[in-house]
């Protein structure tokens, strides 16, 4: 197992490199002249008015609070799956009712509007 | 050691590990540089591919959708307009605008294309030709396709632009948003083949999983499309809302391999979906010849990636409120209920001796008749409130005299 995850180990980093070596390319052989109007924010010629990093709609987070809620408790199920064909009819249905916990969770979120998009 | 035609990659494999033995090497450094030249071959075919080839190929398919010829000047039928795109991109200047969080901005890119690079780690080519057989090989693959979410909020918060930062924060909401039923329906291809490795999958399916779970791979292929950012679901980079979204500080090279990520990662979609679905490289005659099975996978993933471009060319753009509705109020109960249908039938139709094929076919086309029958009740019932009919009966009756449906 420990071969399998070295080809990843491998991988990954290759993946990096090659990624970066046209990226260098590019530093060496582009043209190099920055003056401000050029490394100012792009806006479509308006100029940019006030900070960037503002407080942002909280909205978004809301819906990225559901989501580690339902990610963490997939990767639950992941076992259960893996180790189906072994399971009883019984054990099966324990599983169904975590889901129909989960399910009961989308519902309260549904409820308390919290996927409206306001 | 004779050379083994009916296995020729397993047989490679074994040749390279002899000569580098026989060498005087260690069994472990012999490991090591096996999985770094397999790794490098891996990586530089597939980004060649997916920079040169099928940015060409996606870009003269769309044409002809378009009604357009495409690129056609440099070299036969334009063929190396990738490699002209990208000199172009290394000859462009660099910016980095002011106030952006350097570190940050430059590691993005470099991350965008490791993910999608990672993710061929566990895709079987053919038998005995896979760079890593996994065991957790599906929970593998969306964690790294997380990476690439991730690099894109990384770009659109490092580049102190409003549209970037919008960008980035509709990533926020709508690419982890559609994770979810990715994951779940996950679950079914795992359940059926009893692993999640990716090679054990690809053993499980004498019948394509694609007949016997049509709705889990739908959902499947639907939620990769919002993975990847793109058309119906490319409004982390409208151009004509927010301009060009999370990349719209980065030029040269980094833009480009934003671009080549882009990319790369629609044509992953396309082999992910065939060695979840589509049975992977089996098909006649690939048991005895495995060449025939690499022949099979490419064909398999080319003519997905087109169903990728398809969809890409022929739907609009959907709105942010849309998409979210589409996914948590539609796919992800409708994953939910096909794990638990496909986990309860199956087991039944195990215990009465039925046969599995049929019994799950049967399941998915009734689970697809009650999905649209509840779309349509719903579609009633916002008709109704939309038009201020209160009784049901009053709406039936106005529907009836408006026009149609």
């Amino acid at each position: 197992m420990l071969d399998q995850w070295m080809f990843v180990a491998a991988l990954l980093p290759i993946g990096l490199v090659m990624a970066a070596s046209p990226i260098l390319a590019g530093l060496l052989l582009a043209p190099r002249k920055p003056n401000a109007v050029k490394l100012s924010t792009y806006e479509c010629g308006v100029e940019t008015v006030g900070e960037t990093w503002v407080q942002f709609k909280v909205q978004y987070y809301i819906y990225a609070l559901i989501f580690v809620i339902f990610d963490i408790e997939a990767v639950f199920l992941f076992p259960w799956a893996v180790a189906y064909n072994q399971l009883q009819l019984y054990m099966v249905l324990e599983g169904v009712l975590f889901i129909l916990i989960l399910g009961g969770g989308l519902l309260y979120a549904w409820r308390k509007g919290a996927l409206e998009w306001l | 050691m004779e050379f083994d035609f009916n296995n020729p990659f397993g047989s490679i494999t074994r040749l390279l590990t002899d000569l580098l033995l026989g060498l005087g090497l260690d069994q472990p450094l012999v490991a090591f540089i096996l999985a770094v030249v397999g790794a490098g071959i891996l990586a530089g075919a597939t980004l060649t591919t997916a920079g040169v080839f099928n940015i060409w190929l996606e870009r003269k398919v769309g044409a002809r959708f378009q009604d357009r010829l495409g690129p056609n000047r440099v070299g036969p039928f334009g063929l190396f307009q990738g490699i002209a795109d990208a000199i172009k991109l290394v000859l462009k200047e660099d910016i980095t605008p002011l106030g952006a969080d350097k570190v940050v901005f430059n590691i993005a890119p470099l991350l965008a294309v490791m993910s999608v690079v990672g993710l061929w780690a566990v895709v079987p080519f053919a038998p005995q030709l896979i760079g890593a057989d996994l065991n957790v090989g599906v929970l593998y693959v969306v964690a790294i396709g997380g990476v690439g979410t991730l690099s894109v909020i990384m770009a659109g918060w490092s580049s102190n632009n409003k549209y970037a930062l919008l960008g980035a924060l509709r990533t926020v909401a709508m690419l982890i948003s559609f994770e979810i039923p990715m994951v779940l329906v996950l679950l079914v291809p795992t359940m059926l083949a009893g692993s999640m490795g990716m090679v054990a999958i690809v053993d499980g399916q004498d019948v394509w999983y694609l007949l016997m779970a049509p709705v889990a791979a739908l959902v499947f292929f639907i939620s990769s499309l919002a993975e990847v950012g793109r058309t119906p679901f490319d409004l982390i980079e409208a151009e004509s809302e927010i301009v060009a979204g999370y990349n719209i500080e980065y030029s040269g090279m980094k833009f480009g391999m934003f671009m080549v990520a882009e990319f790369f990662h629609s044509f992953t979609i396309g082999a992910l979906f065939t060695v979840l679905f589509l049975g992977g490289w089996r098909g006649p005659g690939s048991e005895t010849f495995p060449l025939l099975g690499l022949v099979y996978f490419i064909a398999k993933t080319f003519f997905m990636y087109f169903v990728v471009m398809w969809v890409r060319y022929t739907f609009p753009r959907v709105r942010i409120d849309q998409v979210m509705a589409l996914n948590w109020k539609f796919l992800t109960p409708l994953a939910l209920v096909i794990v638990m249908t496909t986990a309860v039938v199956d087991k039944l139709a195990l215990e009465q001796a039925l046969p599995r094929t049929p019994v799950h076919l049967v399941l998915n086309i009734a689970l697809i008749l009650l999905t649209i029958l509840a779309l349509q009740a719903y579609a009633r019932a916002l008709r109704r409130k939309v038009e201020g009919l209160p009784e049901p009966e009053a709406g039936e009756v106005a529907g009836a005299a408006i026009g149609p449906g």
